[in-house]
């Protein structure tokens, strides 16, 4: 039992490739400043990646709607402040807790049936989430959008409205503190019990997991997840549309993470990052032909590296340098 | 004195030439930002086509200063809109931020030209509320509700007396049909019953035989560009054509862009709106002719007039500051500008910094064996109705 135990700890303790990691994302405050609007970009979809992750990554639930609770969370997050309170930290708490009740509620509809079901469901939530957003216009602006959204101090004291360089150190925080929760859940029994089921849930279900109380449980984390993430695209981008919750938010992040790699909570990091740095900087020279790229890209990423993407690439990298090493 | 002169005529060629990098004071920036990828690519191409079009024909220099064109595509997503918009002001310092393809995507952006003083020019999205979001908005597209309101004293004029209304069911949809709905009643007419369309997977038919038993003068319809042609198709194919139901709208539904492919269904169609390619004045032909050179197998539609124009507006608003970008300065120069564009007389109304212009009303027929929107009745000097309601 003790060595159980303390085996989980040498896995969740850090790496120094994160500690460098950190440390970039913190120089890249002061190191950066032209950068910071898309910055904040790239980290507000790396939480909505990283959310998947613990989906698609541990769980092995593939998810083809996960923008409907993204969606909800930025709907969520606008319409409580209009009308109650403009704090940006309470209103991704109660984004947070919205859509994961929503995703509470819809797991079970997910739970049901094998891979193939599962992405038709979970496709399906996403399509009735975005007509209902497209239906109750009076409410959510439909397809003009919902605008006017107060954006007050974070906790009272830090103003982020428009001042990019403060919208990207609160993003920031904002993924680094549910990064290490992330970090602490998949490296808990309940994690290892995720990846039981994942490999094999017959098996998990035999040695006495269940299976189910444990997939409602993830993907409601994962959803509460993405009602953050909604909620902060929500708060640092005046106006909530159609687009935060359509099918291409959906299909966009799942490309994000398997570019990146699937299982690392890193990979969603790593994937949105190129894939935003590549548009940008590939759509600047020609517009028309980044879909190509990035179509390519991703073609080249599943024949080398599956699903674990680029990151398994690094890793197999640092696996080869270290077996020279230890011959030399 | 002679080698200064020869030294300014060198640095004049050169420039021209372009072959000279100009330095930062020289150079005035224009940040266009449209969708060039996404649903909305056509709207983003025809606005960029006319935008360099406009700048190839007249030059590119202004008041003295080199003017720069910088393109940059949102994919249609507000985020993103925003995101390069603010990119644009503090990086790249532009003097104008220009483009917006759709309503949220220049709802999102108001904040930022309102915080930075920059001039915003609206050359697509129609909703009548952009332009109040901030003091720095001028359009030089449409508002929806110009269409809807003229259609209706169009129809009212012309012996309909019941209609059947059919929209899209989305925000622009529902706009339009309460603007038609309103004026069509105040003018004495009967509105027998309001359908709603789906969004996602049009299909018209079993609405359609709705409409064929109500029996009205007229079937009014508004949907998104392109999704016209599937309705037009099934109005023939439901033989709504023989029950002498007419079908009018917003010219959105007869878009020049996708005309062409619509087959013969759609003859006979009656729209208003601000903009045909078939427009007979001598400047809009040429500026066909232009077009269509510069860009083989496009055909100019009412977006591309909007990016033709925004660039006019903001060369002509420097012309009048002598080269000065200060944001105040700018849009005091842009209100109450008046001047030929392709699609008429236009001008900047100075209260409203939206766009008064003539509303034309016409009909699809078949010319030399294209399909056009043939022009054959006008309103000239039309404002924002919603606007002008409010006062």
């Amino acid at each position: 039992m003790k060595e159980a135990a303390a085996a989980l700890k040498r896995k969740r303790a850090w790496h120094w490739l994160e500690y460098v990691f950190w440390l970039a994302a913190a120089a890249s405050i002061f190191l950066l400043p032209s950068q910071h609007a898309l910055l904040t970009q790239i980290a507000i979809w790396s939480l909505f990646a990283l959310s998947l992750d613990l989906l698609l990554g541990y769980a092995g639930i593939v998810s083809l709607g996960h923008a409907a609770y993204f969606g909800f969370g930025a709907y969520v997050a606008a319409l409580f402040a209009i009308n109650f309170y403009g704090e940006p930290v309470t209103g991704l708490l109660v984004a947070g807790v919205a859509a994961g009740l929503l995703g509470l509620i819809t797991s079970l509809l997910v739970l049901r049936g094998t891979d193939l079901t599962r992405l038709m469901v979970t496709l399906g939530i996403a399509l009735v989430m975005y007509e209902i957003a497209n239906q109750m216009s009076w409410l959510t602006g439909g397809a003009d959008g919902l605008t006017g959204m107060p954006v007050n101090p974070v906790l009272g004291v830090f103003p982020i409205y428009f001042i990019t360089t403060n919208s990207y150190v609160y993003v920031l925080v904002v993924l680094f503190i549910l990064l290490v929760i992330a970090k602490r859940i998949v490296h808990s029994p309940f994690g290892y019990s995720l990846r039981a089921i994942k490999g094999n849930p017959l098996r998990a279900s035999s040695i006495g997991i269940p299976n189910n109380l444990r997939l409602i449980a993830v993907y409601t984390v994962a959803a509460a997840y993405a009602g953050v993430a909604g909620a902060l695209l929500a708060q640092t981008t005046p106006v909530v549309s159609l687009t935060y919750i359509d099918f291409q938010r959906s299909a966009d992040v799942l490309l994000m993470l398997i570019i990146g790699g699937t299982g690392y909570l890193y990979g969603g990091i790593v994937g949105s990052a190129l894939f935003l740095v590549a548009q940008k900087f590939i759509g600047n020279v020609t517009p028309q032909y980044w879909e190509f790229w990035i179509g390519f890209a991703l073609v080249v990423i599943a024949l080398f590296a599956r699903d674990r993407g680029v990151f398994s690439i690094f890793e197999r990298i640092i696996a080869a340098l270290r077996k020279e090493k230890a011959k030399s | 004195m002679l080698r200064r002169s020869f030294l300014a005529a060198l640095a004049a060629t050169a420039l021209a030439a372009g072959s000279l990098p100009a330095t930062a004071q020289e150079t005035v920036k224009i940040g266009l930002i449209i969708p060039l990828t996404g649903p909305f690519t056509t709207t983003g191409k025809q606005l960029e086509a006319a935008a360099r079009l406009y700048m190839q024909q007249n030059g590119t220099t202004v008041a003295g200063k080199k003017i720069e064109l910088i393109v940059r595509d949102d994919a249609g997503r507000a985020e993103n809109t925003a995101r390069i918009a603010s990119e644009m002001i503090q990086n790249d310092k532009v003097s104008f931020l220009a483009g917006f393809g759709l309503t949220p995507l220049a709802m999102a952006t108001a904040p930022i030209a309102t915080n930075s003083k920059v001039p915003m020019v609206v050359m697509m999205a129609g909703t009548s509320i952009i332009t109040e979001r901030s003091p720095y908005i001028v359009r030089t597209s449409f508002t929806l509700g110009q269409s809807a309101v003229i259609i209706a004293d169009w129809a009212a004029q012309n012996k309909i007396k019941k209609v059947v209304t059919m929209v899209t069911d989305y925000a622009p949809g529902h706009d339009a049909e309460s603007s038609f709905i309103s004026q069509f009643k105040s003018k004495g007419g009967e509105v027998s019953e309001s359908i709603r369309v789906p969004i996602q997977n049009p299909d018209f038919a079993p609405f359609l035989q709705r409409v064929l038993d109500a029996k009205p003068d007229a079937l009014y319809v508004f949907t998104p560009s392109g999704v016209g042609a599937i309705l037009m198709k099934q109005f023939v194919e439901r033989g709504l054509d023989k029950s002498g139901i007419r079908l009018i709208g917003p010219g959105d539904i007869t878009d020049d862009d996708v005309l062409p492919g619509f087959g013969d269904a759609a003859v006979g169609v009656v729209t208003a709106h601000n903009y045909s390619t078939d427009h007979p004045s001598a400047k809009n032909k040429e500026y066909v002719a232009a077009f269509r050179k510069a860009n083989p197998g496009m055909r100019p539609n009412f977006a591309s007039v909007g990016g033709y124009d925004g660039i006019h507006l903001i060369y002509e608003a420097l012309k009048k500051t002598g080269g000065k970008t200060d944001g105040d300065a700018l849009l005091a120069a842009m209100k109450g500008l008046k001047w030929e564009s392709p699609r008429g007389p236009i001008s900047i109304d100075p209260e409203t910094r939206d766009i008064i212009q003539t509303i034309y009303i016409r009909k699809v027929e078949k010319k030399n064996g294209e399909l056009y929107n043939v022009e054959f009745a006008s309103f000239p000097d039309v404002k924002d109705p919603v606007k002008a309601a409010k006062k």
